[in-house]
């Protein structure tokens, strides 16, 4: 799954909006048509480009084809956000043996009166 | 043991912060002296930083380099924006990998806190949409939540 394409896709305010609706469960079209003030034709071309993202995709029930949000793409954001905040994580607990370093250092010149 | 906190503000930033147990004239140092950037500023395991510039006044040279251990690589070039001994860096950088990421635009503060220091880094994010995905998704309510609301997302997926 292609990060960039999740992230383009949500660039449009549209779009967003649709995805925060869909987080708090499955929709038809039609009730994700409802709050805008745009034709469902242009709802569908929204829904094609964050179902292409791998955002969301469409559940088969009967004659219904209601539209939800895949767990895999909240993962792979989640992910992404998890790896980034790990490095940093790590960099971090580096950085306080460094700090404790030359804290040390500094002690031990002073005491040397250099 | 101090954790780091990492929040959201506006469409584009992530800020990190972070308490440690020196004085921000330390924190200044390890942030500014290519020496020590070498000796923290790397990752995930395995990952070394062999060349690093970093030049501590405006306009001033950034250029980080990190291998694995076979020698691979990428690396980060950027300048210095405004400087403020012990206080405060705004600096642009961006990634190469090879080919350069948007530029970063990142402010660190050194804020003295009871013989310790809060560190606070914002930083923009590379692209216009993830802070777009964090609030969509929930993410934005925090990592705990975020993580709670994934396993339900996971759960529906299995009943279905």
């Amino acid at each position: 799954m292609q990060l960039d394409a999740v992230f383009a896709a949500l660039a449009d305010p549209t779009r967003r909006a649709i995805v925060a609706r869909l987080a708090a469960g499955e929709a038809t079209v039609q009730e994700l048509a409802q709050p805008f003030a745009i034709s469902q034709p242009a709802i569908s071309r929204h829904l094609k480009v964050l179902e292409t993202a791998g955002l969301i995709e469409t559940r088969i029930d009967g004659t219904a084809r209601p539209r939800r949000l895949r767990p895999e793409a909240v993962e792979a954001l989640w992910d992404w956000l998890s790896q980034y905040r790990a490095l940093w994580e790590e960099r971090y607990t580096r950085l306080d043996a460094v700090l404790a370093q030359i804290q040390h250092e500094g002690t031990a010149e002073r005491k040397d009166g250099t | 043991m101090s954790r780091l906190t990492l929040t959201t503000e506006g469409e584009r930033h992530i800020i990190v912060t972070r308490r440690f147990d020196a004085p921000p004239s330390l924190l200044w140092r390890a942030h500014t002296e290519a020496a020590l950037l070498q000796q923290w500023c790397v990752g995930p395991d395995g990952w070394t930083m062999p060349e690093c510039i970093s030049e501590a006044v405006p306009g001033g040279r950034i250029f980080f380099r990190w291998a694995d251990a076979s020698g691979h690589g990428f690396h980060l070039t950027g300048h210095s924006v405004e400087v403020t001994p012990h206080h405060r860096i705004v600096h642009v950088e961006r990634m190469h990998l090879p080919d350069p990421t948007p530029d970063n635009h990142v402010v660190t503060l050194f804020q003295p806190d009871a013989g310790g220091t809060i560190l606070r880094m914002t930083m923009t994010l590379p692209e216009e949409g993830v802070r777009a995905a964090m609030l969509a998704t929930g993410m934005a309510d925090g990592m705990e939540a975020s993580y709670q609301r994934l396993e339900r997302w996971a759960g529906h997926a299995a009943d279905a």
